[in-house]
C-alpha cells in the first residue's frame, strides 16, 4: 500500500526519463507484473525485474551494431511487449522510436522511413521485413531490419536482417566487457531528450514527423495518474496501434510513471476474449469500438429467450433512468437504489463480464464526438466513461471530464498543468509542458502551429461554457462571425439537423451576415415514408420537397435545434432564421459535394447565389434556374420555384420561462 | 521459396502396380507412383476416376488385391487405417470431418490421441503423468494454433466456424498428428478465392516448415499447377499421366481426358 501512495504522489524527481523509470520500478517493485502477452494461448508474463534485463540487453545489441544518441529507431507491428521494448532501448542510447501503423502499405512506409531518417527498423513478423525490404532502395539510410518472430524468415539471405534474439544476445555479449554499460547510458538520458516520434495520419497533406520530448510525455502522464488515482495495480489492454498518441501515453507513458501492468492481446482478431481474460481496470477506445460493443449486445439480446429479453430492457430503462446518477453521485430514491442492485446482479453484472469490463473503474473516450445515446448505454450500466481532448502535438492531453461532470457534448476541462485560451477567432490555444517540441525537419509549419510564446494552435473551434467545459464544435477555418460578432460555427449546426432523420444534408449560412439562414435537403426515403403513412401523394423528390407539410416538418427540426442552441448563450444567437427546402438533392455529380460526400460550401455559395439573397430578403418565393448534368452526360435547365420560410427563434428568457 | 530451393529425397512411398476390386467393379487398376520425400504430389483425374479411394489405399483404409505399397522402405502388410496413422500418415476428408460440437481447441487435441501414453482413466482423473503429458500435448496444439492462424476462434465450437475456416481446422487436426506424410483430400473445394490462396500458403508453409510431404487430392488445376512438385493423373482408375506439372499439361491423353474425349 505505501508503494502506492507513494505511486500517487509521483516517483522522485530523479526519474525523469522511461529507461530511469524503468529502472526505479525494477528496483522498488521488482516482482510485480510489467508486461504480458498472450502466445501460445497462455499468458507470458515479465516482471519489472524481467523487462529492464531484457530492455537492457536489447540496448547494449543495438549498441552493439552502432546506434547511438540520435539515432533513429522504426517500429512497426502489432502491441508487442518485444516492440514496447524496443522503444526504451532507443531511449536508452538516446535514439528516438518512430513507432509506424502497421497496416500502412509499403508506399505510405518509405515516406516516412526517408522523412524520419530511419536507420534501424524493429519489426514484428515477415509481412512487414518484406515491406520494408521492397522500399528499401528508396530508404538509403536504412541500414537494419530486426525482425521478432523469425516464422518464414529461414530463406531470407538479405545481410541487412537480424533476429531480434540474435540482438539480444550479442547484446549479452557486449555488456561483458563494458561495466555498468546500461546503467551509464541510462543515466546520461536528459528530461528535455526527444523521447518520440509520432506521426501524423496525413489527412491534409503528407504526414509531419511531431517530435516530443520525455518531459512532456512524464508531464502529462503524471498529472493523468494523479488524476485518476491509478497505480500498479491497474491492467490496461494495449489494443490500439503503436503509432498513434493514445497507445503512447496509456500503454506506455502511463504506465512506466505508475508501474502498472500492460497487455498485449494475441491479435486483433482476439481483442474481445482476451479483453475478458484480463478484466482491465482502466480502458481507453474511440467512439466506434463502443457502439461496435452495444451494437453486438442489441444483436445478442435479440437472440436471446423472450424471458431475458424482457428482463434486459426492463433494467436498461431503470438503469438510463437512474444509471449515470448513482455514478455521478446524485440523490436517487432508496426504491431505485435497490432495485438497480438487483439489477446489477441480474443484469448489468453479467453484461459487464460478457464486455470484459467487470473490473473497469475508468474508460476513456476521444477522438471524435460520441453519440449521446451509445455514451449513456455504458454510464448507465455504471462504466465511468469520460471524454477527453488532446492530439499528437499535446501528447494526447488537452481537457478532461472530472469525476461526476461528464456529459456527452462537451470534452471536460483543462488537464492540470496545462493552460486553455479561446482566440479571438474562436481558435482552441493550449500551452502545457506536454505540448511538442518541433514537427520534424519542418521548421516553418512548427513556427505556425506554435507561437513565440508557446501557444499551440489547435486548429479547432470552440468555447468554454457556462460551467467551464470546452466544447469543440468544429475546424477553425470553417467557423466565422455574425454581423453583430455572435460566433458561427456552420458545421455544428449543420450536423444538430442532419442529425434528425429527415434532414439529409443542411448548408448553413450567416457569415457576415444578420442573421443565419439554411439549405435543407431532406431524406426522400424518410420522408416518402412519413408522407405514405399520411396518405400524401408526391412524384419525386422535388415534388415533395415543395408541399407545405414537408416544410412544416422541417421547421419543427430547426425549431427544436433552435431551442438547443438557446440554451447555451455563446450559440444562442445564431439561431436559425429563414431557410428552404433544396428543390433537388445536393449530388457530387455537380460538384456540389466532394465524393465523401461532404459539402463544398463555396461552390454551393456561388452556384446559389440568388437564393441566398432571397434569404436575405423579405421575399417568400423564389425562383432558381440551374444547368443539372444527367446520368447520361447530357446538361440541362431545371427551373424550380422554391418557398423561403421561417422558423422560430427562442430567446434565452423565454426558454427559462418555458420550462 | 522455390520448389528448387527445397531438397527432395529419396522415395518415401512407393506404391506398385495397385489393383483394387470393389466386387466386379476395378475402382484401380495396375497403378504405380512413388511419392519422395519433401514433395507436394497432386493426384487429379475427373470424378470417378480413383483418386479418393487412391488415398484410402495409402493410408490403409482400403486393401487392394494386388500389388505392393512401400512405405519408408518397408513393404506394408495388411494393416488397419490407425497403424497408418501410426507410421505418420495424416489426412483430412473431401467432406469436413470433425466433431462439431467441440471447440477447435478440442478438436485438434483429438488429433494428438495417438501420442498419449497415459492411460484413459489416467487422463479421466487427471492423474500422475496425465497432466503434465496433457500440457505438452497443449503446446504441440497451440503451435498450430499459431501457425494456421486461427487464435481467435479457440473455444469456438466447430459447427459455428465458416467452411474455409472448418477446413483449416480439419488441416489443423492432421497437422495435430504431426504427420510425415499428409494427405490433403480436396483441400480447397468450395472455397472462394480468397479462402483457396490463404490454404495454398499454409499447404506450403505446411511443406516448408515442417518438411512434410504431401499428397492432395485437387481439381482445381491453376491451385494444382502452381504447388505441386509432381503430378499423377488418374481416368477410370488408370494412371494417364505422371511428371512434372509442365509435362502433364501438355499430356495429349491428360488432356483428352479432361476436355471429354469420347471413349
Amino acid at each position: 500500500m505505501k508503494a502506492t501512495v507513494q505511486t500517487a504522489g509521483g516517483p522522485p524527481a530523479g526519474a525523469d526519463t522511461f529507461p530511469k523509470l524503468l529502472l526505479m520500478h525494477a528496483r522498488e517493485r521488482p516482482g510485480r507484473p510489467a508486461i504480458r502477452e498472450k502466445d501460445l494461448g497462455i499468458w507470458q508474463e515479465w516482471s519489472w525485474e524481467q523487462m529492464a534485463a531484457q530492455v537492457r540487453a536489447l540496448a547494449c545489441g543495438l549498441a552493439a551494431m552502432g546506434f547511438g544518441r540520435g539515432d533513429k529507431l522504426a517500429i512497426v507491428g502489432d502491441n508487442r511487449p518485444r516492440l514496447y521494448w524496443a522503444m526504451a532501448a532507443a531511449q536508452t542510447l538516446g535514439g528516438v522510436p518512430v513507432p509506424l501503423y502497421q497496416d500502412a502499405v509499403a508506399e505510405e512506409m518509405a515516406y516516412v522511413l526517408a522523412d524520419a531518417d530511419i536507420r534501424f527498423a524493429v519489426v514484428e513478423d515477415q509481412e512487414q521485413v518484406d515491406k520494408l525490404l521492397e522500399v528499401k532502395d528508396r530508404c538509403p539510410q536504412l541500414e537494419w531490419i530486426i525482425y521478432e518472430d523469425p516464422r518464414g524468415m529461414r530463406h531470407y539471405r538479405q545481410p541487412c536482417l537480424r533476429a531480434y534474439a540474435q540482438v539480444q544476445s550479442d547484446g549479452r555479449q557486449f555488456e561483458i566487457g563494458q561495466h555498468e554499460f546500461f546503467e551509464r547510458a541510462v543515466a546520461r538520458t536528459r528530461a528535455d531528450d526527444i523521447s518520440v516520434m509520432l506521426y501524423t495520419s496525413g489527412t491534409t497533406g503528407k504526414p509531419k514527423g511531431v517530435v516530443l520530448t520525455h518531459e512532456a510525455f512524464i508531464v502529462t502522464a503524471r498529472a493523468g495518474v494523479e488524476r485518476e488515482g491509478l497505480d500498479d495495480r491497474d491492467e490496461v489492454l494495449a489494443y490500439l496501434p503503436m503509432a498513434w498518441v493514445g497507445d503512447h501515453l496509456f500503454s506506455y507513458a502511463q504506465s512506466y510513471v505508475a508501474g502498472f501492468c500492460v497487455s498485449c492481446p494475441e491479435g486483433a482478431s482476439t481483442v474481445m476474449t482476451d479483453m475478458r481474460e484480463i478484466g482491465p481496470s482502466y480502458f481507453f477506445a474511440p467512439p466506434r469500438v463502443f457502439e461496435n460493443l452495444l451494437t453486438q449486445v442489441m444483436i445478442r439480446m435479440e437472440d436471446a429467450g423472450a424471458f431475458k429479453r424482457r428482463l434486459f430492457h426492463y433494467f436498461m430503462e431503470l438503469a438510463r433512468r437512474v444509471g449515470t446518477a448513482i455514478l455521478d453521485g446524485r440523490p436517487v430514491s432508496t426504491g431505485e437504489r435497490l432495485q438497480y442492485a438487483l439489477g446489477r446482479v441480474l443484469v448489468y453484472g453479467p453484461l459487464k463480464n460478457v464486455l470484459g469490463f467487470s473490473r473497469i473503474k475508468l474508460a476513456y473516450t476521444a477522438g471524435e464526438a460520441i453519440g449521446p445515446e451509445i455514451f449513456d448505454f455504458f454510464r448507465a450500466l455504471g462504466i465511468n466513461v469520460k471524454q477527453f481532448y488532446g492530439s499528437t502535438e499535446t501528447a494526447a492531453t488537452i481537457c478532461v471530464q472530472p469525476n461526476g461532470q461528464v456529459r456527452a457534448d462537451t470534452v471536460g476541462v483543462p488537464a492540470a498543468g496545462v493552460e486553455v485560451r479561446i482566440a479571438d477567432s474562436g481558435e482552441v490555444l493550449v500551452r502545457s509542458k506536454g505540448t511538442f517540441h518541433s514537427y520534424y525537419k519542418r521548421p516553418d509549419d512548427t513556427a505556425e502551429a506554435k507561437d513565440a510564446e508557446g501557444w499551440l494552435h489547435t486548429g479547432d473551434a470552440g468555447y468554454f461554457d457556462d460551467e467551464g467545459h470546452l466544447r469543440i464544435i468544429d475546424r477553425a477555418k470553417d467557423v466565422g462571425k455574425l454581423a453583430d460578432g455572435t460566433l458561427f460555427a456552420p458545421k455544428f449546426i449543420e450536423n444538430k439537423l442532419k442529425f434528425f432523420p429527415f434532414i439529409k444534408e443542411a448548408v448553413t449560412f450567416g457569415d457576415q451576415r444578420e442573421y443565419v439562414a439554411a439549405f435543407i435537403n431532406i431524406d426522400l426515403e424518410a420522408v416518402g415514408n412519413w408522407a405514405e403513412k399520411r396518405g400524401l401523394a408526391y412524384s419525386g423528390y422535388t415534388d415533395l420537397a415543395a408541399q407545405d407539410v414537408v416544410y412544416t416538418l422541417v421547421r419543427e427540426c430547426i425549431e427544436k435545434v433552435n431551442a438547443d442552441l438557446a440554451a447555451d448563450s455563446r450559440l444562442s444567437g445564431s439561431q436559425i432564421k429563414r431557410f428552404l427546402v433544396l428543390h433537388k438533392e445536393l449530388d457530387a455529380d455537380d460538384g456540389e459535394l466532394t465524393r465523401t460526400r461532404k459539402v463544398r460550401r463555396r461552390f454551393i455559395a456561388e452556384r446559389y447565389a440568388t437564393l441566398i439573397e432571397a434569404l436575405y430578403s423579405a421575399r417568400a418565393q423564389a425562383s432558381f434556374e440551374s444547368e443539372v448534368r444527367f446520368e447520361d452526360g447530357r446538361s440541362g435547365l431545371l427551373r424550380a420555384d422554391l418557398k423561403l420560410r421561417e422558423a422560430e427563434r427562442f430567446g434565452v428568457h423565454e426558454l427559462r420561462k418555458a420550462s | 521459396m522455390t520448389a528448387t530451393s527445397r531438397n527432395i529425397g529419396s522415395t518415401l512411398l512407393d506404391v506398385r502396380n495397385i489393383t483394387l476390386r470393389f466386387g466386379g467393379v476395378k475402382a484401380l487398376t495396375d497403378i504405380s507412383l512413388a511419392v519422395r520425400e519433401h514433395e507436394i504430389c497432386s493426384i487429379i483425374g475427373p470424378n470417378g476416376a480413383g483418386k479418393s479411394s487412391m488415398l484410402n489405399v495409402i493410408n490403409g483404409v482400403y486393401h487392394p488385391q494386388e500389388g505392393q505399397i512401400t512405405y519408408r522402405g518397408v513393404p506394408r502388410r495388411r494393416m488397419k487405417a490407425h497403424e497408418a496413422a501410426r507410421q505418420g500418415i495424416a489426412r483430412t476428408f473431401q467432406n469436413i470431418a470433425l466433431f462439431k460440437g467441440m471447440s477447435v481447441l478440442d478438436n485438434l487435441m483429438t488429433g494428438r490421441n495417438l501420442m498419449m501414453k497415459t492411460s484413459f482413466i489416467q487422463q479421466a482423473l487427471r492423474w500422475g503423468a496425465a497432466e503434465r503429458e496433457e500440457l505438452e500435448h497443449r503446446e504441440k496444439v497451440e503451435r498450430i494454433i499459431d501457425f494456421l492462424e486461427i487464435q481467435s476462434v479457440r473455444k469456438t465450437p466447430v459447427g459455428r466456424l465458416p467452411y474455409g475456416l472448418q477446413k483449416r481446422v480439419e488441416l489443423g487436426r492432421a497437422l495435430a498428428a504431426e504427420p510425415s506424410l499428409l494427405l490433403l483430400d480436396e483441400p480447397m473445394a468450395g472455397m472462394n478465392l480468397e479462402e483457396k490462396e490463404d490454404m495454398c500458403r499454409f499447404v506450403l508453409d505446411v511443406n516448408d516448415e515442417f518438411g512434410t510431404t504431401i499428397v492432395l487430392i485437387e481439381h482445381d488445376m491453376g491451385v494444382v499447377m502452381d504447388i505441386s512438385d509432381h503430378v499423377v493423373v488418374l481416368d477410370y482408375g488408370k494412371k494417364i499421366g505422371d511428371g512434372a506439372p509442365g509435362e502433364v499439361r501438355n499430356n495429349p491423353e491428360v488432356i483428352a481426358a479432361y476436355l471429354g474425349t469420347s471413349h
